[in-house]
């Protein structure tokens, strides 16, 4: 293919926005009032809609007759480029609230960036999708405020989900050489950039919450380069039944 | 472009989440054009994953057919869509319908964030009023509640 690079890069984008999507969708019916149940699913659905736009795009560029759903369903775990931090499951709301805003802090910025790439369509996701995260990061952002400056119970909880989740933080910042090519060549953003921005907003939104930054080290993890977590067949499983079980199924 | 029984077709289609505004008030057709034959009707999604935006493709195809005309629905995603696009008609429907239009940027972000009372309860118009959550019942949508005469309502949140 002749833009092998671009077309992974699209796989990253969107793969991001599917497994953290999916996460979401777990909690439809199952939120902790109908309030939150219905944020966390409308967020599930706006980034379930940008996946599709990377996902159409990256479809052209593949031929072969790939189809969205193609990509979005029949790739083995190898395949996927997400990173790990979205595939860690609703441990309870304090770990869902935590993993959004964490990867809210980064998606805003991110797409920042990418609404002035050289590739058009890229560019018109980005300024699509970034008015929908911006609303993302605010429910995120109050809900940590609300977590960590509430009860002694969600005070602990929402640490103990920090302390958790924050080493992975630092695989989204962590450019690969797919990022990096595309960085140069004006398409993909800068993420020491992004860094920047999402910590920033990080510092700020922890210090407001009473909570604390963990002091742990970053892990060295792989998902960009399809080294996933034990959690990542589970999620799998769940999301490529139906088209295994009934290929070319459609609603 | 401007063939009339074609504009008269795309005023009949509507949001099929808010029955009484059509997509012309709503600002997602964008252009129409003729391609030979064919009638090539532009549309933006108001929100990613708005699943309207199928339903609404159909149903252009549909009304279009009923003038007698072929038709290709595209989605374009550039320029994004904005809540200013949506008519003062449409706005005036909204409201009649039970949902408070958009307001401007500002006033948006201080009824959303900062909790000040500015949203108008499309029950009894008073601007006493308060989110409940900032996600209604699609993802357009915030859920509010009037203080003075108690019931809920729906506020179309600004896009910008
Ligand atoms: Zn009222």
């Amino acid at each position: 293919m002749k833009d092998q690079s671009l077309y992974e890069y699209l796989l990253m984008l969107g793969d991001n926005s599917m497994i953290l999507g999916h996460r979401l969708s777990e909690l439809c019916g199952h939120g902790p009032s109908l309030e939150t149940d219905i944020a966390l699913t409308n967020i599930s659905l706006d980034l379930f809609g940008q996946v599709r736009s990377y996902f159409q795009y990256a479809a052209e560029l593949k031929g072969d007759e790939a189809t969205e759903d193609s990509i979005a369903f029949l790739r083995f775990d190898r395949d996927y480029r997400n990173s790990i931090i979205v595939e860690q499951p609703n441990t309870d709301f304090a770990h869902v609230i935590v993993r959004q805003f964490l990867f809210d802090s980064y998606h805003v910025p991110l797409l920042e960036q990418l609404m002035h790439s050289e590739d058009e369509t890229i560019a018109a996701i980005a300024a699509k999708s970034i008015k929908e995260a911006k609303y993302h990061l605010r429910f995120s952002s109050e809900w940590m405020k609300r977590l960590g400056d509430g009860t002694e119970e969600s005070h602990q909880r929402t640490q103990a989900a920090l302390n958790h989740l924050y080493p992975y933080l630092h695989e989204l910042y962590h450019e690969s050489p797919i990022e990096k090519e595309m960085k140069e060549q004006g398409i993909g953003a800068d993420l020491s950039v992004v860094k920047d921005h999402s910590l920033a907003t990080i510092n700020e939104v922890i210090a407001e919450a009473t909570l604390s930054i963990p002091e742990s080290e970053p892990r060295m993890v792989r998902g960009k380069q399809g080294i996933h977590s034990e959690h990542m067949g589970f999620i799998l499983s769940d999301l490529q039944f139906m088209q295994r079980a009934y290929p070319n199924m459609q609603w | 472009m401007e063939n009339e029984s074609i504009m008269k077709a795309l005023w009949t289609v509507t949001d099929p989440e808010i029955p009484v505004l059509s997509i012309m008030d709503m600002g997602v057709v964008r252009q129409v054009d003729m391609e030979n034959d064919l009638v090539v009707v532009s549309i933006t999604p108001t929100y990613s994953g708005c699943p309207a935006m199928d339903t609404i493709g159909d149903d252009i195809k549909k009304a279009l057919k009923e003038e007698g005309y072929q038709s290709r629905v595209k989605l374009v995603l550039a320029p994004a869509w904005t809540t200013d696009w949506i008519t003062e008609r449409g706005r005036k429907k909204l409201a009649e319908y039970g949902i408070a239009p958009p307001m401007e940027e500002a006033a948006d972000k201080a009824a959303l964030i900062d909790g000040e009372r500015l949203v108008k309860c499309t029950h009894c118009g008073s601007t006493n009023t308060r989110m409940i959550s900032q996600f209604g019942s699609t993802a357009c949508k915030a859920l509010f509640q009037c203080n003075e005469c108690d019931e809920p309502f729906d506020y179309f949140k600004c896009l910008k």
